[in-house]
């Protein structure tokens, strides 16, 4: 499937201790799909192995980004090939400016010798960082220094729509948000959403996906998938609890 | 005239001053310069065993092959005026090149009416004497290098004497810029500024090389006297060519109530050595000594500081820091003196090292002597490479690894660039400092 993002009995491992097992996902572009499961169940690894961090080893499988492998890759590579992630705890960089952090990821993603557009990237900066609600000055400030926990997802989320990847994996956005910052990262995120690019989104509670409606809904356990559904699947976790996928699902 | 050997033997002979002929007409700096040139001579070279150089490079440590050169010809004085233009519109802009003054300092009507002075060590010599006589080079070199202070006050000729009178505040930066251009230069550039009380001044002092790789010997002063109550701010940057030997002795004092800030940043020299103390004289003073530096190739940045408190309820902070790629060394040894009698003192000291490269090295010595007993003092070190999570958070962004690190140390050394007060003295800065990361 050339337009999605395929993971394929994807194994991988922090140490010795196995996380991601025969894990085995399709993302078609212009849809999004949500992940749930309880905590410890290998959702951020699953993010950190796409992004290509160096703490995981991956054993066997693949994972496809419209066809190419991006297993094995580095991760400014796996970037710029079109996968996004939102982090869950975006790192705090003294010293160095929302506005210069985003514009050496574009420049980065621009043919070497092709002149750096200021004015257009400034006014593309300045009507995203509206749409998020946050204030001009942030881009002289140093990145997610001193920010609040909505401050630093709705930056997590500038940069998306910045980057315009190909894929986007949120990984626990909504954690440490108030309702109204959710309210405007989701926004922002479904106005990203279009034929042009796949979401998975990451979270623990149903209360997210309220605003991002799914497309469709997994459940993992123990570090692979054990049921799939439509949106009303939320729902049904939500009333019947993990214990419910313990004792019924993963016992499958 | 002297011609006694020396432990550097005959090499003095192209280092002797040829000038002694000529008087000044002032004996007093006649006899200072010659004091310099007899001090040089009677004084060893430093060694690896003494104290003052400890981890730094002194076997290496020679003044061979080094002359002071002509005055330059008037196309090349020419192109290197035209690129000593850092800040738009300073107050004024002084440059010397081998030593030799290409474009001295034209001062407003306003600024002379006001009494402000900024002119050549020689000119000032000529017009106010009595006000050389009574700073200049009043406090020597305790750190090590007075064998090489030494030389410099046996050339005392260019450089730049910068007097601001009692009450005046002066927004537009002062600029000397000083260039070694001929292969083998010695230049010895003279600071000497001096704001009376009240007074708010603010200067930078470019050292740079004519091209990249220039070779020069070069051994810079700099002296600071701030009156009660003055503001005096100033951006010394050391971008000599990299196959330069620089040591800079810089004194400075703080009367009561000043506020000094300077930032000291190395980029340039194959090796340098730089001498800062500061003396807080005066109750309520605070003094901030800044320092950063890029290190690459095979360059050794030696910074050595002084805070000297004699005077209670004061302050100094002190901050240094270094990014290193490549082979590089950097030493920081830095000492905090209480007397006494400064009660109430709130000294701070640190130095954070970024390590780049594996091959770096970074030492720290950091001191603390105090002699109060109701004082805030601290001291610290870290020397550190790029933090994993950062470096993979800018790369899950798509930035490639080099850039990635590269932005990372622009961080790490943003904290002290954002000490220099003027925005384009702080852009001249940082692209010096980026520089140094692509010719890396």
């Amino acid at each position: 499937m050339p337009d999605s993002l395929v993971i394929k009995n994807l194994n991988a491992s922090i140490g010795e201790r196995p996380i991601l097992k025969d894990f085995c996902l399709t993302v078609p572009k212009g849809e999004v799909h949500a992940i749930m499961g309880p905590n410890g169940t290998g959702k951020s690894t699953l993010s950190k192995v796409l992004a290509g961090h160096p703490d995981y080893t991956v054993q066997s499988g693949s994972a496809l980004l419209d066809g190419e492998e991006i297993l094995g890759l580095e991760p400014d590579v796996v970037a710029r090939a079109g996968l996004f992630l939102a982090f869950q705890y975006p790192s705090e960089i003294p010293g160095v400016t929302i506005a210069n952090f985003i514009r050496a990821a574009i420049v980065a993603r621009q043919a070497k010798g092709t002149p750096f557009d200021a004015k257009a990237y400034y006014a593309e900066l300045y009507a995203k960082m509206d749409a998020l609600k946050m204030d001009r000055k942030f881009t002289a400030r140093f990145v997610n220094e001193g920010f609040s926990g909505g401050e630093k997802k709705r930056c997590e989320i500038l940069q998306l729509m910045m980057l315009k990847p190909k894929y986007a994996v949120l990984d626990e956005t909504d954690s440490g948000l108030d309702i109204d910052a959710l309210r405007i990262v989701s926004e922002g995120v479904n106005r990203m959403r279009g034929p042009d690019t796949g979401f998975l989104v990451i979270t623990h509670y149903q209360r997210l996906l309220e605003y991002i409606v799914p497309d469709r809904v997994h459940i993992m356990w123990d570090g692979r998938i054990v049921h799939s559904g439509g949106k009303e699947l939320a729902l049904e976790l939500e009333a019947k609890g993990y214990d419910w996928v313990k004792t019924e699902l993963a016992s499958a | 005239m002297s011609t006694l050997a020396s432990p550097t033997g005959n090499l003095d002979a192209a280092l002797q001053p040829t000038d002694w002929a000529r008087p000044s007409g002032h004996d007093w700096f006649d006899a200072l310069r010659r004091q310099g040139w007899a001090d040089f001579q009677r004084l060893p070279m430093p060694t690896r065993d003494d104290e003052k150089w400890r981890f730094s490079d002194a076997r290496s440590l020679s003044l061979a092959g080094f002359a002071p050169a002509p005055e330059p010809t008037e196309a090349v004085a020419a192109a290197l005026i035209a690129r000593s233009h850092f800040v738009a519109r300073p107050a004024a802009l002084v440059v010397h090149v081998d030593g030799h003054c290409v474009l001295r300092p034209a001062l407003s009507p306003e600024l002379t009416a006001q009494g402000v002075r900024f002119e050549t060590l020689a000119d000032a010599l000529r017009h106010h004497p009595a006000l050389l006589q009574e700073h200049l080079l009043k406090h020597g070199a305790g750190l090590g290098g007075a064998k090489f202070l030494a030389l410099h006050q046996a050339w005392l000729k260019a450089g730049y004497v910068l007097f601001v009178p009692k009450g005046v505040e002066i927004r537009q930066p002062f600029v000397s810029v000083n260039w070694t251009s001929t292969e083998g230069a010695a230049v010895f550039p003279h600071a000497l500024i001096i704001a009376g009380e009240h007074a708010v001044v603010s200067v930078q002092d470019y050292h740079l090389g004519a091209t990249a790789d220039a070779r020069a010997l070069a051994i810079s002063a700099c002296d600071i006297h701030a009156g009660t109550g003055a503001k005096v701010s100033r951006l010394a940057v050391q971008g000599w060519g990299n196959r330069t030997q620089s040591f800079q002795v810089d004194n400075t004092c703080g009367g009561r109530d000043a506020l000094i800030t300077s930032v000291n940043a190395a980029v340039g020299s194959r090796r340098a050595r730089l001498e800062n103390t500061v003396r807080i004289d005066g109750p309520g003073a605070d003094v901030r000594l800044y320092g950063i530096s890029v290190a690459t190739g095979e360059q050794e940045f030696d910074q050595r500081t002084l805070q000297i408190h004699t005077a209670g309820q004061a302050k100094s902070d002190l901050l240094f820091k270094n990014a290193l790629l490549g082979k590089s060394r950097t030493i920081f040894s830095g000492l905090i003196k209480v007397a006494p009698d400064a009660q109430r003192t709130d000294a701070y000291q640190t130095n954070r090292n970024l390590l780049l490269s594996p091959d770096a090295e970074a030492d720290s010595l950091p001191g603390l002597e105090i002699e109060a007993n109701d004082v805030k003092c601290s001291h610290g070190a870290t020397t550190g490479q790029v933090d994993e999570n950062e470096l993979f958070y800018l790369r899950a962004r798509g930035i490639p690894l080099e850039v990635a690190q590269e932005l990372l140390a622009q961080g790490f050394l943003e904290e002290v660039i954002a000490k220099v007060e003027d925005e384009e003295g702080a852009e001249a800065l940082r692209g010096m400092l980026s520089a140094k990361f692509h010719q890396a």
